[in-house]
């Protein structure tokens, strides 16, 4: 799978009329970040990378290039911020959203706390098996949305961090 | 207990068949969705859609786990799991067993039942239900006897072979004590085995396969046969009911084949036993039995009236079966077409995007079962299946009829179908006249 030009030109009419300020599409060797803007600055945002196993994606709007990554990859549900500033966490799967290692435990996160890209931030619970989420960003955390114990989405908004 | 929601675990037009029902039951929908299929028309009909995971099935449609926690967090009473993905699967079903959600399908262990090939061939025997005709021989005194028995032509194959491999094909039971010695020669050779078996060869089959629904107690009705010849590497493309060119005796024999089979298990739920017919001796031999709803059902709702949907969800729910064999009285003859994007022109190659402009048949006796509006896109992940086009009359030439002005009707533009290739189909003179067999695409290919 391989995305065209004519594809890509698409994508980006779609996001055009759509709500959503920025999209991160992540497939097979591909990884394409589009972000609303000035019409100019559009055009040039817009880049996809031919599938090469083990090659870095090509100009990427987001940068994610550790291995918690893949908790920031997909495209966010909720409507991300305008302010180019705030970066979004975003669920890796779809599970049962904890702030805390267990009940009763700190939250491993409040707002207004200092992280790093390897920080836990988050719990993702599937059918008792636990994931951890990690930042993916420095920062500092600006807004955690769902609520403890909420079931999110993959790809929902968890964290906007402040870099 | 009452089913107020339900998490459909699928996508494409099944899932938005099973929205439909629902919504006539009163019933909740949450489907699941992956991340391609987000802004599909069935997440657009779906009370709740939510996004289970990236387009890649394995990461998405395939999770177990994620899909029963995605139940649980919903608060959903059931799971529909549709045809294709999880249906099938024992697992998925065993864990909403011990996680208390509803599966409307079968039990795990029916599922495992009829998942195991040689499992089912045994339950089908029996269950006094016919299979192909066969068994190990070790000397060639045996081989006559048994081949006296099957009857010509038959093949001998090679307990170790696969594939074709160390296969014979005997014309005469006189030619059989020669074929045996060289095919056991052969298969020592090659597979360092030089036991054989042999078994019935059928030149001319067709694929009848008969619906039945079945409370999981023991009581089993079937809704009819469905006739689904017309394939394409074993991919159907054409399904009608009823099944054309059957004698009566022999239709029955099938009904009634089905139902012991499916009563064996006690079955719970609908289910399609398949059965291979035929035509030159007029027999017909279980192949398998499909432990979920089909793709092709809604030809059976055409004649019958019946809405298989309602009824899995019925059974699921316990209230048994709601309808007795004699509720069954099918009425006409209903035929469908699988509109699939893919190339005719080019060896049937898939041809995924973005549809442009999607206007589908309407009027009396048509029914289209979709998941594709103008705009939608038919993403490369999955199959290419866009439709289901059905015609219902009072007789098959109408049916027929109805079904060509369908597909004139139809107007699909953005990506490639096989349109044309229905269009052809439908006005081969064999195909018009009833009965064709398995083999009737592929010489349709090669002979035009």
């Amino acid at each position: 799978m391989s995305l065209t030009a004519a594809d890509v030109a698409e994508i980006m009419r779609l996001l055009e009329q759509s709500s959503f300020d920025e999209l991160t599409l992540e497939m097979e060797g591909i990884k394409l970040s589009l972000r609303r803007g000035a019409a100019a600055e559009r055009s040039e945002s817009a880049s996809a990378a031919a599938p090469s196993a083990g090659a870095a994606p090509a100009a990427a709007v987001a940068p994610k290039a550790n291995a918690a990554a893949t908790a920031a990859a997909a495209a966010p549900v909720t409507a991300p911020p305008a302010d180019p500033n705030l970066k979004d966490v975003v669920a890796p799967l779809l599970g049962t959203f904890y702030r805390s290692p267990k009940p009763g435990a700190p939250p491993f996160v409040e707002v207004g706390a200092t992280v790093e890209e390897d920080t836990v931030v988050a719990i993702i619970e599937v059918m008792k098996l636990m994931n951890t989420v990690r930042a993916g960003v420095r920062g500092k955390v600006a807004e955690i949305l769902p609520t403890d114990g909420a079931l999110v989405e993959f790809g929902e908004t968890l964290l906007r961090v402040r870099k | 207990m009452a089913i107020r929601r339900i998490l459909i675990a699928n996508r494409g037009e099944i899932a938005a068949r099973i929205i439909r029902t629902c919504r006539k039951l009163g019933i909740e929908t949450v489907l699941t969705t992956s991340e391609a299929d987000r802004d599909s028309v069935p997440a657009r009909l779906a009370d709740r859609a939510i996004c289970i995971g990236p387009a890649r099935p394995g990461e998405s449609y395939l999770k177990v786990e994620t899909i029963v926690h995605a139940a649980l967090g919903t608060k959903s009473d059931a799971i529909h799991p549709g045809y294709g993905f999880l249906s099938e699967r024992a697992p998925l079903a065993r864990l909403c067993e011990t996680e208390g959600i509803v599966f409307i399908g079968p039990t795990a262990a029916q599922i495992e039942a009829v998942g195991d090939k040689l499992r089912a061939r045994a339950e089908a025997e029996a269950a006094d239900v016919p299979v192909v005709p066969g068994g190990a021989v070790a000397s060639k005194a045996e081989a006559l006897t048994l081949g006296d028995k099957i009857g010509a032509p038959l093949l001998v194959k090679a307990v170790g072979g696969g594939g074709g491999r160390g296969m014979k094909l005997v014309q005469q039971i006189e030619e059989l004590p020669a074929a045996m010695e060289l095919a056991s020669a052969e298969a020592g050779a090659a597979f360092g085995d030089a036991r054989v078996y042999l078994e019935r060869f059928v030149a001319s089959g067709r694929h009848v396969e008969v619906q039945v629904l079945g409370d999981g107690t023991g009581h089993v009705i079937h809704l009819g046969e469905r006739d689904c010849s017309v394939q394409r590497r074993y991919q159907k493309l054409i399904e009608e009911t009823p099944a054309p060119d059957l004698t009566d005796e022999l239709r029955t024999a099938l009904h009634a084949a089905a139902v012991r089979f499916a009563q064996r298990l006690s079955y719970r739920g609908a289910g399609t036993v398949e059965f291979l017919v035929d035509r030159a001796r007029g027999a017909f031999y279980f192949l398998e039995m499909n432990a979920r709803i089909q793709v092709e059902h809604p030809v059976t709702e055409a004649v019958t009236g019946v809405d298989l949907i309602a009824e899995q969800i019925a059974v699921a729910e316990g209230s048994g079966l709601r309808l007795a064999q004699s509720d069954i009285r099918p009425r006409g003859h209903a035929i469908e077409c699988r509109v699939n994007a893919e190339d005719p022109d080019h060896d049937f190659r898939p041809s995924p995007g973005k549809v442009l402009e999607a206007a589908w048949p309407a009027g009396e006796g048509i029914r289209v079962d979709t998941h594709i509006a103008s705009g939608s896109r038919v993403p490369p992940f999955y199959d290419s299946l866009m439709a289901k086009i059905i015609a219902h009359a009072d007789d098959r030439t109408a049916a027929l009829a109805r079904l060509q002005q369908a597909l004139a009707a139809t107007r699909i533009t953005g990506v490639v179908t096989n349109l044309s290739f229905h269009t052809r189909i439908l006005s081969e003179p064999r195909f018009r006249a009833g009965g064709v067999d398995t083999g009737f695409l592929a010489e349709l290919a090669r002979h035009g």
